[in-house]
């Protein structure tokens, strides 16, 4: 696992003396909050309703037991027990005092984290797949390439005032586990026909306002390119990006005014320029960052099939679990393990300070002392000896992080939405808990198979609606909350944007109307190897809308 | 009819404006203007205290009084006064018996 070297070390206490200085100028008065509030935000720390909220990096969702120890302990000391794990694979803490944050960031910075380019016009945390350096369907790690762009974009003078924020994310997969079409740039790390590797490029994908799928301006950028590529990407987004505008300042809206090809024009024409300069990564230095990210030596346990097929009998709860839980790890004796924060009826992606102390003592007893956070908002042990999984299993009953649910229809992402955060126009999280209520049923969800629901409380979809099978928008009409569906969205490879079905409906029509929409997927698809999403691309949204409000065009 | 309401500088609390320009942190003890006047001078008394370092985010609120208590007509306001819907056991409304949103 990357370790930080000395540099970082400096550099992350560096930062911290130069927040608490800022704070206490801030406390005696010495800065007024308009001073103030862009030196916050460039240190993770917002204002939402009730408190402000500290936002930490988790670079690539990677966390380490230690430093999941850290956060309980932050939850419990400075916060209220508690933390939410966000669909950016970050944590936010909804509760600290501001007189408190410069001693919480020097905890962090204990354990290497920080909460540095969480926000503001910046290059934000890089995202990637959570089952990076396990998964069987991979071709390379991604994390090395995440890594080298963590540190190259670190207070990076030129591209610290960028026209807005920019996020990147990378996969090492066919499989897209890290909605990198959804993204300002998507990273597909690939091979090509001669075994090099190298990646897939796509640029102006991003959800808010204006949802856009990124476009592919490179089939094959070999890997020794990657800063200078993403370099001239971003020059050309800094040099044309609008300004003008808050709401069309992200690159989509330029590579959408642009045009695909101009602006693929663009950055060749100034990766060109810039091909052979100091940011061409030197084979050395790649393979040196791979190194950090080795993966643990795992033990040879052949007993795993055996275990697992005897308590796959004695226990259908562990059998569920099993099923949905547990993903195909490359060496066959181990798997990737979901952990479920999204209980039935519970707060997608909160996990108490004894949850994550727990979590922690079992990422050193199972698993090879890895977690990582998914932008599912659950959490994952991704080397676990299936041998070990029905132990695992039993201690995840125990601290209630057991559900078996990984992307089925109660796996709900749902941003904070009107509980906490003040940009809010209607709540998210009681929304996902009364359909996680109404399905709770094990039998009746694995029925319906796969099926994402994404539910945002503003535009800004926080928490993907646009991507979701179905998607769930919050609005404020007339001073109370509506909620519009869209169906059809998906943030996988060959990722779309959901349509509106039509109407909105009060919160308490909601979850009738997902219910009416299930319904109707059961009764039409072909079989149940249809998923939710195939039948929808087939079907159209016809039925559905018929569904839904046939009755109300017969009553006029 | 409204009132003021603000977050703390040191912890982020949700306060109000009350009786005699100091801040309470709970809904139940704002004051209310009932006249442009006086709402003119509470937003004036606002900022006052956003200049001095004492509140940010200030923010003037429609209220109504129902059954006697201050009830904001916003849900975003009404959440502000109480606490997450979602968790009653935390914020305001576990300290005090504020007008919970739900
Ligand atoms: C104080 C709380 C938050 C604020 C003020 C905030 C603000 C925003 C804004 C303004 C946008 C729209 C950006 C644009 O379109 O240019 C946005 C998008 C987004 N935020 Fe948040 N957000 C908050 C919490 C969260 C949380 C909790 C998550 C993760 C669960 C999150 C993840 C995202 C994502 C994934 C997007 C959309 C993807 C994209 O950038 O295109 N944010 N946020
Ligand atoms: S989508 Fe809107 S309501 Fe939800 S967290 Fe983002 S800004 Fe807040």
């Amino acid at each position: 696992m990357y370790r930080y070297d000395e540099f970082d070390q400096a550099f992350v206490k560096a930062r911290v003396a130069e927040f608490t200085d800022q704070v206490k100028r801030r406390l005696s008065g010495e800065l007024t909050e308009d001073q103030f509030k862009p030196l916050r935000l460039m240190n993770g720390v917002y204002l939402q309703l009730h408190a402000y909220m500290l936002r930490i990096a988790i670079p690539y969702g990677s966390l380490s037991p230690r430093q999941m120890r850290k956060l309980a302990h932050i939850a419990r000391t400075y916060d209220k027990g508690y933390g939410h794990f966000t669909t950016r694979q970050n944590l936010q803490f909804h509760w600290p005092k501001l007189v408190d944050i410069p001693r919480i960031l020097e905890e962090l910075a204990e354990v290497e984290m920080h909460a540095i380019q969480t926000s503001g016009n910046c290059i934000r945390n890089v995202t990637a797949d959570h089952f990076a350096g396990a998964a069987a369907d991979e071709v390379a790690d991604p994390r090395p390439y995440a890594e080298i762009l963590r540190q190259w974009s670190s207070l990076h003078p030129e591209f610290s005032y960028l026209p807005r924020k920019f996020k990147i994310a990378v996969t090492g997969a066919a499989r897209d586990r890290a909605a990198i079409e959804v993204h300002d740039i998507g990273l597909h790390l690939k091979k090509n026909d001669r075994g090099e590797l190298g990646f897939a490029v796509f640029v102006g994908g991003g959800l808010g306002r204006t949802p856009m799928v990124a476009k592919k301006i490179r089939d094959f950028l070999p890997e020794r390119d990657l800063l200078t590529y993403v370099t001239a990407i971003l020059r050309v987004y800094n040099l044309n990006g609008r300004r003008d505008n808050k709401y069309k300042a992200r690159i989509k809206i330029l590579v959408h005014e642009t045009g695909t090809e101009e602006l693929k024009a663009q950055v060749e024409k100034e990766f060109d320029e810039l091909r052979e300069s100091e940011l061409k990564l030197p084979e050395a230095d790649i393979r040196a960052i791979e190194a950090y990210f080795a993966p643990p030596k795992l033990k040879a346990r052949p007993e795993g099939d055996a275990v697992v097929s005897k308590a796959v009998k004695a226990n259908p709860g562990f059998a569920d679990w099993l099923r949905r839980n547990a993903h195909t790890h490359r060496n066959p004796d181990y798997a990737s393990v979901t952990v479920s924060l999204k209980g039935i009826g519970e707060v997608p992606g909160d996990a108490t300070d004894v949850q994550m102390d727990a979590i922690a003592d079992l990422a050193e007893q199972y698993g090879n002392d890895e977690i990582r956070v998914s932008h599912e908002q659950n959490l994952i042990l991704p080397h676990v000896a299936r041998a070990d999984l029905p132990a695992l299993h039993a201690a995840l009953v125990e601290i209630g992080l057991a559900t078996s649910n990984a992307g089925l229809i109660t796996d709900i992402i749902a941003c904070p939405g009107l509980d906490y955060c003040a940009l809010a126009n209607a709540r998210s999280i009681p929304v996902a808990q009364e359909i996680s209520e109404r399905f709770a049923s094990q039998a009746r969800q694995d029925e319906i198979g796969d099926l994402q629901i994404k539910i945002s409380g503003c535009i800004n979809a926080c928490g993907h609606h646009h991507v979701g099978h179905i998607g769930i928008l919050g609005v404020e009409k007339k001073g109370t909350e509506l909620y519009q569906v869209t169906l059809g969205g998906s943030a996988r490879e060959g990722s779309t944007i959901g349509e509106i079905i039509g109407r909105g409906f009060a919160p308490d029509e909601i979850t009738d109307a997902v219910e009416t929409i299930v319904d109707t997927y059961l009764a039409r698809r072909e079989n149940s190897n249809e998923s939710f999403l195939d039948a929808y691309r087939r079907l159209g949204p016809a039925p559905f809308k018929e569904a839904l409000y046939g009755h109300e065009a017969k009553a006029a | 009819m409204k009132i003021v309401a603000a977050n703390r500088l040191t912890d982020g609390e949700t306060v109000w404006l009350g009786a005699g320009d100091r801040w309470v942190d709970t809904i139940d003890a704002a004051h209310v203007a009932r006249d442009p006047e006086d709402e003119a001078r509470i937003a004036a008394a606002g900022n006052l205290a956003l200049a001095a370092n004492i509140v940010i985010d200030v923010t003037l609120v429609d209220v109504e009084i129902v059954e006697g208590r201050i009830l904001p007509k916003r849900l975003r306001e009404r959440i502000r006064a109480g606490g997450p819907s979602i968790h009653p056991e935390i914020g305001k409304q576990a300290r005090n018996a504020a007008l919970s949103a739900a």
